[in-house]
């Protein structure tokens, strides 16, 4: 008997996502403290399937007594690379900052999930201009996506124009630092640091929070409509979001990311 | 600490939705049954302690979405969202779905 059943050759069918997302245990390859507060942790996840900048993933902590901790950590890494990095910042009443930050060891297991998210991601194909504004550790899913504009073919590169806006307590707070000063090529690449504690004593630049002065003068004008993504303390990205709708940038066009609590 | 401080969004929530769902939720865009704003599941707010989840609408604050995971069960409450648009999650290079 005749079927109406298609066969659909296996080469025409897009590559698969699982299912369902597998908690995996992770390898930590190496650490790498980015400043007092902060580490990044080195991961060989097993059957790691890629990502996009500025997915995350679920971390768990268990205990013996069968308690069980899980947060949410931003990937740093970008595509390109086959190691996962999560940047974490100890919270002192935290309940697995703390752990992943001063106990964690090269060589250690830990359970992740991921990678997950589809609304706070970027790619080169989504185009620009590109405007990322960070509060503290927020800074962390807003460097893959920097670090995925940075390996692109430069054609595409050179028509995606990129500015950063982060805020950090103090020039020692910066995340990055070092390879953010490497990455800036204005105008292509423009980063704009603001200090809201302490700022060094030659410092010229902005020496408070973020607010609309700021931020229309960093980024680009409604009429360019740049894709915007914000990302840390809550009670920062909530202010900054509205900054930009009230500044008149479309609210489809900023994508918001809480961390929750400051540090 | 005012609670306003501690609240995450949708994005927080998008591993157990996964769990749930066969395709990523953060991306799906939500109309809510109380004011009528569509948004992305991302852009809701996350109140979540404990156990369960409860994502806000950004507008008029109404439930729009509750999940629980306990003994073994999913537990939704749906009935904050009229419809629900999901975008196929095929490989991780479909970008389609972020426009």
């Amino acid at each position: 008997m005749s079927s109406d059943i298609e066969v659909i050759p296996e080469a025409a069918v897009p590559a698969a996502v699982p299912a369902r997302l597998e908690w995996r245990v992770a390898r930590v390859l190496s650490v790498h403290d980015e400043t007092p507060r902060a580490r990044t942790l080195m991961l060989d996840v097993p059957q790691w399937p890629g990502h996009q900048a500025g997915q995350h993933v679920d971390v768990r902590l268990r205990a013996e007594d069968g308690y069980q901790a899980q947060r949410s950590y931003s990937i740093a890494s970008p595509l390109e690379g086959a190691t996962v990095a999560l940047t974490v910042e100890r919270l002192d009443d935290g309940e697995v900052s703390p752990y992943l930050v001063d106990e964690l060891r090269p060589g250690d297991g830990l359970e992740v999930r991921g990678p997950i998210g589809g609304y706070f991601v970027w790619h080169v194909l989504v185009g620009g201009p590109l405007l990322l504004v960070a509060g503290g550790s927020g800074i962390a899913p807003l460097m893959a996506m920097l670090r995925h504009h940075a390996r692109a073919d430069g054609a595409v590169r050179a028509a995606i124009p990129v500015r950063l806006l982060y805020s950090a307590r103090t020039r020692d707070d910066v995340i990055y630092r070092t390879e953010l000063e490497q990455l800036t090529n204005p105008p292509l690449v423009d980063v704009t640091l603001t200090f809201t504690r302490e700022s060094p004593p030659t410092w010229t630049g902005y020496r408070r929070r973020i607010d609309n002065e700021m931020l229309e003068a960093v980024s680009w004008p409604p009429s360019a409509a740049p894709h915007a993504y914000v990302c840390g303390p809550t009670s920062l990205v909530e202010a900054v979001a509205t900054s930009l709708v009230e500044l008149g940038h479309t609210p489809s066009g900023v994508r918001t990311e809480r961390f929750g609590p400051t540090g | 600490m005012q609670i306003e401080e501690m609240r995450l969004d949708g994005n927080a929530a998008g591993g157990v939705l996964r769990d749930v769902f066969a395709h990523d939720m953060t991306a799906a865009i939500a109309t809510c049954e109380g004011c009528g704003k569509m948004g992305p599941i991302g852009a809701l707010l996350d109140y979540a302690h404990g156990m369960g989840v409860v994502l806000r609408c950004p507008t008029c604050d109404m439930p729009v979405l509750r999940i629980a995971r306990m003994h073994g069960q999913f537990r939704l409450d749906l009935s904050g969202i009229r419809w629900l648009t999901i975008p196929e999650s095929t490989s991780p290079d479909r970008t389609d779905a972020m426009t």
